[in-house]
């Protein structure tokens, strides 16, 4: 009956679409139509959120199933909620919420509100059937429609150079993404070709077949999740979108991506093979450090977060991957506690990255600016959503008591019970993929530093920072939801685990030991004697120590507080020029990462001495991934395109020529074929 | 009864940490000044430095926002917490199970997190510069410290201090090259994030080659106070947990009478003394390097307990 109700819930988002055509075709009504659009989102996403949430619940009962009569004739539509379905569903109609919820205020100040409201419903609804779907044609075909709406929400400002540029690589890229996907769903047919994935999941196929389908699958779902090598088109086009449109697609659709490759390697391809998982953990561990050096490297904030994304991906695939490998292993126990530490992530990163994109939102409404180096000291003039946007900021660099600590510490906990995999490859692997891992997390609190300490913190940079006002109520109500979700999420992560536990059971045939019922619930991810975290009692022990210091300090010492010029070592510079930007904040750390990993150098040019000359320090870097890998086959085309040019200025007995001897080509190609 | 008793004892651990951590700062301070053949300042300057900050007016930059204000006491109350999780002179205390040591390392990176962030906060050069440096310091020392976290996992096949503890004394680990691994990278990281000599000098001011310095170059009075309150903590942290996995010896079972208790107090004092001197002999011998060096002696850090990991996937024996 859920799926049922699910569909209603996406037949009204779809309904929402023609209306919001024809109201914001008007300049005057377009107010109307920003607030029925969010409007109607938001309660349609939160009742959709809610049935998810049931059927997770109530997920031992039943699983819930119905075939629609569209589609392919022969086949019908499949939609199927299972335990999986579910908690996707939640993930993906929670940020559907809150960015509805978000977008009811930010949305008004959207300058062209048409190319922007009859998409975005289309591309909640979409998400949404992708999870739902439970044929292969119907998967694709919602594949497809999120993709596309999210490429019109990219160019919705397609005045600005770049957002067309990203919006042609995003749409190569998911066009490329599908095909592999499509691929890998004709493979998994058979050839019988039966679509469903009730069929699918009955039949075995070899395992050379197998594997061909996951490498399909991690390329087609990877590349809209944003792996690296495939991330090149993410930190292009989440940024472009309208920033309630950048939180869902970093926060809830790489999340659907995660889905996809998830729905195929643990569901529909059965028992995997071992060396599986050294390709998804290499994946993983690769994607993760390269997407937070990336991030480091930035000083455009929806950009940092957008290629903080693809850092995150990789702590998820890490989490997939060492599930995979303890599943092949027969060890569901452990596999149970990754796959939970995987999920767990999925669930926190939407969060907190739909937060973050938030803020970042405000902040580019109220300055027009996304460049770092053009804000700070916006904490003075925008304090709630400063609060909101470090909230995140914690949650996202894993640490207690928030709740990205949470799922790093079981992805921790889940690579110190692999020493008792049989096998040499991920013996060796797996202590590398932790340490890339370690270095990650490390890394991301870097760079979160450097993104609310330049953009909140110190002197305003330019007027338009100075300027700043604090946004709306209803964005603030959104962060600071999301703000709070981090926290429960962190303190109680005991009732999220228990919540997940009917997925492992469905995918690895076990769940993590039961949470809910331990002493001053804490976390046990295998035995007590051997880990266990407890993030409500040190979020109460910090809080608590911190006020009896405050305090006793305040009432035993000394409460004086006199304001006077900054000290600065005796040399304050009255210039917010002198303070440390967004590059000089990250120089230590590209000097010590970026000299192999971006080819960075510094060059410094000094005029002769007496020449009035400025001096200069110039900083070159190269992104090797694009040099190497895709800027060859743009100019193998380029050159391929270029010589085939010339067929398009022939004379009439040219052509005439050609066609004839094309014919006789394939007439002899006719006579010969056996 | 059994609660009040273990609340009572966490308690004391509690102010334990908190009493004895200016001590061991002003012992190894004690330690270098003999070491070069001055008198050097009292034992106890540590306790007066502190009271004298805490009576001071706090003079706070004009543009300084509340979180710089509420920085101190999260720097504090974090690195208060992290220390009282590490068992020193009795295991099994009533909240070291609610934090491993991940968790325990965890603490000290969000502290960290605020300190940088405290750092940025008024816009100047100096705060810059220390954060910055500090954030690239850690982005290598957290993972080698994870690594070394990960090598005596393994071989304790636990992540608590408490139950890592009693398999260490146990004498089940017996010599590993894994755990001598993971000792030296232990105390490499100890002297990165504790900002001593060769990777920053805690006596050096007005100097660019400054770090944790730098950083709060800024506050003044009771701030300053807890956040040279939070560093000495921060040492003792690492020279208890340093005990604590490596010489384990004394520390009182949870079930012990008051004489075990005794004994472990006594030898938790010898450890840290120990240590402190340990500490002093190398900084006196030691310069101080390049910034731009410490991603080598880091680099160093980070492979041995990659290293002693990687044994230990191979071999539970080695």
């Amino acid at each position: 009956m859920m799926v049922v109700y699910s569909l209603y819930g996406v037949a009204a988002l779809l309904a929402m679409a023609p209306i919001a055509i024809v109201l914001g075709a008007s300049p005057h009504r377009a107010g109307v139509a920003t607030s029925f659009v969010y409007g109607g989102s938001l309660i349609v996403t939160l009742t959709l959120a809610t049935i998810a949430l049931l059927s997770l619940s109530q997920y031992s009962s039943s699983v819930s199933i119905v075939t629609l009569p569209i589609g392919l004739p022969w086949l019908g539509a499949h939609f199927r909620i299972d335990a999986l379905a579910a908690f996707f569903l939640l993930v993906v109609n929670l940020g559907g919420a809150a960015a509805s919820l978000f977008a009811l205020g930010y949305g008004q100040h959207e300058h062209s509100p048409q190319r922007v409201l009859p998409f975005y419903p289309v591309y909640l609804a979409a998400m949404n059937l992708v999870v739902m779907a439970d044929d292969a044609f119907s998967f694709l075909l919602s594949w497809e429609f999120m993709s596309l709406s999210s490429w019109a929400l990219v160019i919705a400002h397609h005045r600005v150079n770049e957002n067309v540029k990203a919006g042609y690589i995003y749409l190569l890229m998911a066009g490329f993404g599908t095909l592999a996907l499509l691929l890998g769903f004709g493979l998994l047919a058979g050839s019988d070709g039966n679509y469903a994935f009730d069929a699918i999941r009955t039949s075995h196929s070899s395992a050379a077949l197998a594997a061909l389908v996951l490498i399909l699958a991690l390329i087609g779902a990877g590349s809209k999740a944003g792996v690296v090598p495939l991330h090149a088109w993410l930190p292009l086009a989440h940024p472009a979108a309208p920033s309630h449109v950048s939180a869902l697609m970093s926060g809830v659709m790489t999340k659907v991506a995660v889905y996809g490759f998830i729905r195929i390697a643990f569901d529909l391809l059965g028992t995997p093979d071992w060396w599986w998982s050294m390709v998804v953990l290499s994946v993983g561990g690769i994607t993760a450090v390269m997407g937070v050096l990336y991030a480091l490297m930035q000083h455009d904030l929806k950009r940092l977060l957008a290629y903080h994304t693809v850092e995150n991906i990789g702590i998820i695939f890490i989490g997939l991957g060492l599930s995979l490998a303890f599943k092949a292993h027969g060890m569901p126990v452990a596999a149970a506690l990754a796959l939970t530490a995987g999920l767990f992530h999925v669930f926190n990163h939407s969060i907190f990255k739909s937060l973050l994109f938030f803020g970042a939102g405000a902040v580019l409404n109220a300055t027009g600016e996304r460049d770092m180096e053009h804000l700070g000291g916006l904490i003075h003039r925008m304090p709630q959503t400063a609060f909101a946007f470090l909230v995140g900021c914690v949650a996202i660099s894993a640490l207690p008591p928030l709740n990205g600590f949470v799922s790093e510490w079981l992805t921790f906990q889940a690579i110190l019970l692999s020493p008792q995999l049989p096998s040499w490859g991920l013996k060796f692997l797996v202590p590398a993929v932790g340490g890339l891992l370690a270095l990650s997390a490390a890394l991301a609190a870097a760079c979160f530093v450097k993104a609310f300490g330049v953009s909140f913190l110190g002197r305003p940079r330019t007027p338009a920072a100075a300027k700043a006002r604090e946004t709306d109520s209803n964005s603030l109500a959104a962060m600071f939801f999301l703000a709070a979700l981090c926290l429960v999420a962190g303190i109680l992560p005991g009732i999220f685990l228990d919540a997940l536990a009917p997925v492992g059971k469905a995918l690895v045939g076990m769940s993590m030991p039961h949470q809910a019922g331990l002493q001053w619930l804490t976390i046990v991810p295998v035995a007590e004697s051997r880990s266990s975290y407890n993030g409500l009692l040190v979020f109460i022990f910090v809080v608590l120590s911190g006020s009896i210091a405050a305090f006793a300090i305040h009432r035993l010492a000394s409460d004086k507080l006199r304001r006077a010029p900054a000290w600065d070592c005796g040399y304050p510079d009255p210039s917010p020029a002198t303070q440390y930007t967004a590059s000089s904040f990250a120089q230590p750390i590209r000097r010590v990462y970026g000299t192999s990993v971006f080819r960075a150098c510094e060059i410094g040019e000094m005029p002769p001495p007496g020449a009035t000359a400025p001096a200069r320090l110039t900083v070159q870097m190269h992104d090797l991934i694009w040099d190497i890998l895709y800027k060859p086959i743009a100019v193998g085309i380029g050159y391929a395109t270029e010589k085939l040019n010339v067929l398009q200025f022939l004379t009439i007995r040219r052509y005439l020529t050609l066609v004839f001897t094309a014919l006789v080509l394939l007439l002899l190609v006719l006579a010969i074929w056996p | 009864m059994a609660l009040i008793h273990d609340l009572l004892f966490q308690g004391a651990e509690m102010l334990l940490v908190l009493l004895l951590a200016p001590l061991l700062t002003g012992f190894v301070r004690k330690v270098k000044a003999r070491l070069l053949r001055r008198q050097g300042p009292p034992l106890i300057q540590p306790y007066r430095d502190l009271i004298r900050l805490l009576r001071k007016d706090v003079v706070l930059a004009e543009n300084a926002s509340w979180l710089f204000r509420v920085i101190p006491y999260i720097v504090f109350a974090g690195t208060w917490v992290a220390a009282s999780l590490v068992p020193t002179f009795r295991s099994g205390l009533l909240f070291s199970w609610s934090a491993d040591l991940i968790a325990i390392i965890a603490l000290l990176g969000s502290a960290r997190f605020f300190l940088a962030l405290a750092g940025l906060d008024v816009g100047t050069s100096f705060g810059g510069i220390g954060s910055s440096r500090e954030v690239m310091i850690a982005s290598l020392a957290e993972p080698a410290m994870l690594m070394i976290v990960f090598t005596l996992a393994l071989i304790a096949g636990s992540t608590q201090l408490s139950s890592m503890a009693a398999f260490m004394v146990s004498g089940e680990a017996g010599l590993r090259v894994s755990l001598g691994l993971a000792l030296l990278a232990l105390i490499m990281v100890a002297i990165a994030e504790n900002a001593r000599i060769p990777v920053d000098n805690p006596a050096t001011h007005l100097e660019l080659t400054m770090v944790h310095e730098a950083m709060v170059l800024e506050y003044s009075g009771r701030h300053l106070a807890l956040i040279d309150l939070a560093s000495e903590l921060k040492l003792l942290l690492y020279v208890s947990v340093i005990a604590c996995l490596f010489t384990p010896w004394g520390i009182a079972p949870p079930s012990a009478g008051a004489s075990a208790i005794g004994i472990g107090v006594a030898s938790y004092v010898i450890k840290l003394a120990v240590g402190g001197t340990l500490l002093g002999l190398f900084e006196t011998a030691i310069a101080k390097m390049r910034v731009f060096r410490v991603p080598a002696f880091l680099g160093v850090a980070l492979m041995f307990g990659l290293l002693g990991t990687l044994l230990l996937f191979v071999s539970r024996s080695l």
